[in-house]
């Protein structure tokens, strides 16, 4: 592949700098939230944001976050984990197989299917919330796991995007070759379609994983078990405790917390960065 | 596929079809559930508090979205074109407000946007007079269009960026080998291929828009006056099924509103199709 | 420490004692003990429930509740109470509304605010206490907090805490900027211009627009705006109380002597800290607050009486809440035990004030121990003397709307523009009476604002 000027394209300076200043805007907040973890409580209130300011207390922050209550936000997390790997994967696999399947194969009401998904993602969740939250507990799925991982199996978002995805990136003269060479229709996809597939995969899963992580509409109006609640319900509750009466303050462990949920999406991202790295599908094509 | 669509029946099918059924009455403190039959709908279609929140959606749709998709589709191109310094920096820290959790978010730039501590302030004295003030009637739609924007550009830099990269090499080699230039490639070659991409992007964004709802909300808890109980459609139905104890007119809005959300969105996935073909 | 020690010990001695004897007497008559028993009971049978024991859910966001809890389940070994943190009221309301549309999973005991009380009691929500003869327990509470949870000929809960208005302040920032104690309203609006003009950076007291404030105000200026009887409500957001604080109040908004500044925010809390706010009128449960909350302003604040308007002191609640019964719960006997312990039992009430709870009994607010308790936070001042004396100035007749969290809600667009615009107060009480009269004539009510 060497030699191609397209693929060692000169690095230019002006463009490096013109999204840098993009960045600048993605990441000052982000730097408003590393500067805070450093500050106790007294500090975070008095002093200017983004700079440090009194006695370096992040360590003892980290400390106070993971045993404030009894260590609960170590069980925050591992619930979260939980949702993520059983919700996000569950919802990877079926908007992956669903997607491909409306992309490749015709059938009758197609179009039927495509309008009922876009429909029921169009009404807002916040206002179903309720309807699902007495039908749930209708039988018995409030204040358990399950009301949380069940609803983020579906992902209409991601079957979306796994939809156009298989239309373009997995062309039908390939499937239609295999066909013909006598694979069948699971070892067509698990040999082919799948590697094709992989950076659209890799962006679903992403996605659900975020979606997931970040869910907490849901998991409010669900639980009421504190040791049932994933992590951004748990900082919320942190949150409202320090309003009302007998108020306790811990915005320091509000944001101490905030950004330890953080810490683990940006991990899952550079790791599966790599799959966006080389020209996967280029390299499927050929083979 | 057939599990897809079990999950699918059960989970949002089911909710919705209830919601449906639920719309058909109407809920009082006093007199408890009598079935109302339309009487919801007609009230919804001349209820200026549902109209006055879907204008602002619908402002917010057109200005908010072609700035954000513009904003992720140069940063895609750009980390793309592989004439970035540190590319892969750039898609991280591009990414990493998405994964920041939306209440977490919001405290963050409503901290910021403080006129007297945050960077606000620290802003309008370096002019020297009140620039902005994000916590005015002016300027808060402004302020929540800029939170769902830092949130965004990163996601849908990504489904663009990833939709670039199904474009085998073999063109560009071929488009280089003919002489073509970065924009002439960039013109034919790139922005084809990700207008599929587009197309999702611009339909999330509508659904993003019209259901806009964790962002004025946690904002609402600064700044009560400042946004109403019926700023936009979904912050609607919310306040009426939470604090009012409406939840058939709550479950009507959210139709109604889902309606036409679905309408506009199908417009436009028409529109972006027939223009493929 | 000793004598709480010592007294945990005999209460449970005496229990147990009780328990055998209680036994012996019920023979097999104690069927229905654990049961969902619609029917009432005696306070024998009461405390033969809790002797059988059994569990039952209980629903708070009282900080102190896993201490009292942790004490109950010590005299009663037999009683299971789940805790559920419900992570403060405005969230609390809306679980408990779901849960009870749902009808599975509804708690035995539940926190409620004094406010939201009607709102669960007219759609007959709540379980009626009379018939565990909680009726007698009336003398042990001071009136106003009893009449938020009497109404409409039943008792809907025991209070847990009560909320008498006082001036808190800081005495540094006061002192900096050379203003006395306002002991009427004009002389506060006044004070809240001399701490405007000698730094304006800072301002007397902080308010945006709170629907909390506003009717305890409007109560404290002697209005009684709601009035409900049955269905047929009155709203008079115009009344002589009403009128009367907004004419006082408005020159505040106008000439913009408050901060802007949402209360429990971060900023709030620094700001009380740092004497930019330098004083605010809320619940005697403020000094909990400060003392958690403002570490810095320790021996600064002080708390006086109420400003009045004509010298006669009044006094009106904020905030405070009651535990109540819901009337779906399956274990209401049992939950009857629980709640007439949590709220009238020394040991659980110790344990509330202990950390800086304030109580709604009585005797407690008479005791010698609690009226001389001097906060080191107060520099020293015996505020409780000051609170206390509160509480029996606080206005009777007042009522809260049956649907006063919606009421709420709707505040900030109507009575909050005012705020926002620099508008007419009377203006926004207006829009606010408009709202909900046509919200309630929707619910069902006779509405004749």
């Amino acid at each position: 592949m060497a030699g191609y000027s397209y693929l060692r394209p000169r690095k230019s300076v002006t463009l490096t700098v013109l999204l840098g200043a993009l960045i600048v805007y993605s990441v000052l907040p982000l730097a408003w939230m590393l500067f805070s973890i450093t500050k106790t409580q007294p500090e975070l209130l008095s002093s200017f944001g983004l700079w440090f300011s009194g006695p370096f207390a992040l360590f003892d922050n980290l400390q106070q976050v993971v045993t404030h209550d009894d260590g609960i936000f170590v069980r925050w997390f591992a619930n979260t984990l939980v949702y993520v790997v059983v919700g996000a994967g569950g919802a990877t696999l079926l908007a992956t197989a669903a997607g491909y399947g409306l992309a490749k194969y015709r059938f009758r009401g197609r179009n039927a299917v495509f309008a009922t998904i876009l429909g029921a993602i169009a009404v807002p969740g916040t206002a179903l919330a309720v309807p699902t939250f007495l039908l749930f507990s209708q039988v018995g799925l409030t204040n358990t796991m399950w009301a949380i991982i069940l609803p983020s199996l579906v992902s209409p978002f991601g079957l979306y995007l796994m939809w156009v995805f298989a239309a373009e990136a997995v062309p039908s003269e390939i499937l239609e070759a295999a066909r013909v060479d006598g694979a069948g229709e699971w070892r067509t996809f698990f040999t082919i379609s799948l590697r094709l597939l992989a950076p659209g995969i890799v962006t679903v899963a992403l996605f659900a994983i975020v979606a997931t992580w970040n869910n907490y509409f849901l998991p409010l109006i669900m639980l009421n078990d504190p040791n049932l609640y994933p992590l951004t319900l748990g900082l919320y509750q942190w949150l409202a405790d320090a309003s009302g009466i007998g108020a306790q303050p811990v915005f320091n462990l509000v944001i101490t917390g905030s950004f330890l949920t953080v810490v683990p999406i940006v991990i899952a991202f550079l790791l599966l960065q790599r799959y966006w790295q080389s020209g996967l599908s280029a390299g499927g094509v050929k083979a | 596929m057939t599990p897809f669509l079990v999950v699918f029946a059960l989970f949002i099918v089911t909710p919705l079809v209830y919601s449906m059924y639920l719309s058909l009455f109407r809920n009082q403190l006093m007199g408890g559930t009598t079935f109302a039959g339309f009487d919801n709908y007609v009230t919804a279609f001349t209820d200026p508090k549902l109209w006055d929140g879907a204008g602002r959606v619908g402002l917010f749709f057109l200005v908010q979205v072609p700035i954000m998709l513009g904003l992720s589709l140069i940063a895609a191109l750009a980390i793309d074109s592989g004439r970035l310094h540190g590319k892969s920096f750039f898609r991280v820290a591009l990414f990493l407000p998405y994964a920041v959790p939306g209440v977490v978010a919001v405290l963050m730039w409503g901290f910021m946007y403080d006129d007297r501590l945050g960077l606000t302030g620290s802003l309008n004295d370096l002019v020297g007079f009140p620039l902005v003030d994000p916590y005015t009637k002016q300027w808060i739609l402004t302020a929540i269009g800029n939170i769902v924007t830092w949130e965004f550009v990163g996601y849908n830099m990504l489904i663009l960026y990833s939709a670039l990269k199904t474009v085998p090499v073999e063109i560009y080699e071929a488009a280089s080998i003919d002489g073509a230039n970065q924009f002439r490639i960039v013109r034919s070659i790139k922005l084809p291929a990700v207008r599929g991409a587009l197309l999702i992007a611009t339909i999330f964004s509508i659904l993003g828009s019209f259901q806009l709802f964790n962002e004025p909300n946690i904002l609402k808890q600064i700044q009560p006056a400042l946004i109403s109980t019926y700023y936009t459609p979904n912050i609607y139905a919310y306040n009426l099924s939470f604090t009012g104890n409406q939840v058939s007119y709550a479950a009507t809005v959210a139709i109604v509103m889902g309606l036409v959300t679905a309408v506009i969105a199908y417009v436009v996935q028409l529109r972006g199709t027939r223009r493929d073909v | 420490m000793t004598i709480t020690r010592n007294r945990r010990v005999a209460v449970g001695a005496v229990a147990t004692l009780l328990a055998v004897s209680l036994t012996a007497c019920s023979g097999g008559g104690d069927d229905d003990g654990g049961g969902g028993g619609a029917e009432g009971a005696s306070a024998d049978e009461i405390e033969a429930a809790l002797q059988e024991g059994g569990s039952i859910t209980y629903w708070t966001w009282t900080p102190q509740a896993q201490t009292q809890v942790d004490a109950f389940e010590k005299a009663y070994p037999n009683v299971d109470v789940t805790l559920v943190d419900t992570t403060g009221a405005g969230d609390a309301n809306t679980k408990l509304q779901n849960t009870l549309a749902a009808g599975t999973g509804v708690p035995d005991v539940v926190q409620i605010e004094y406010q939201s009380v009607p709102q669960f009691q007219l759609p007959g929500q709540l379980a009626d206490l009379t018939e565990y003869g909680f009726d007698e327990l009336e003398s042990l509470y001071t009136p106003s907090t009893w009449g938020a949870v009497s109404q409409n000929g039943g008792i809907w809960g025991l209070p847990q805490d009560s909320g008498p208005m006082a001036f808190f302040y800081n005495q540094e920032a006061f002192d900096a900027a050379g203003v006395e104690v306002p002991t009427t309203w004009d002389e506060y609006v006044e004070a809240a211009r001399t701490i405007k003009k000698n730094d304006p950076d800072t301002c007397l007291a902080n308010d945006s627009g709170d629907p909390g404030f506003t009717t305890s105000m409007i109560w404290q200026a002697g209005g009684t705006p709601f009035q409900t009887d049955g269905d047929a409500v009155t709203i008079d957001l115009a009344d002589e109380g009403a009128t009367k604080w907004a004419e006082m109040y408005q020159p505040l908004i106008d000439d913009e002597l408050l901060c802007q500044l949402p209360g429990w925010s971060d900023e709030w809390y620094q700001a009380l800290g740092d004497g930019t706010i330098a004083s605010v009128a809320l619940g005697a449960w403020m000094p909990g607050v400060l003392e958690d909350g403002v570490p810095d302003g320790k021996g600064k604040w002080r708390v006086a009486p109420m400003p009045t308007y004509d010298g006669t002191p009044t006094n009106a609640e904020n905030g405070g809440s009651t535990e109540s019964i819901p009337e779906a719960s399956e274990n209401k006997l049992l939950a009857a035990g629980f709640l007439k312990w949590l709220n009238s039992s020394d040991e659980s009430i110790k344990a509330f004030m202990d950390t800086g709870g304030f109580p709604a009994t009585v005797k407690d607010l008479e005791s010698a121990d609690f009226l001389g308790y001097e906060s080191e936070y107060f520099g020293g001042q015996k505020i409780n003397e000051v609170l206390a004396a509160g509480a029996s100035d606080v206005n009777e007749g007042w009522q809260y709307l049956p649907w006063q969290s919606y009421a709420n809600s709707i505040y900030a667009d109507t009575v909050g523009q005012a705020y926002l615009d620099k508008s007419s107060l009377l203006d926004g009480l207006a829009a606010w009476q408009d709202e909900n009269v046509s919200y309630g004539t929707e619910q069902g009510f006779n509405v004749n604002g």
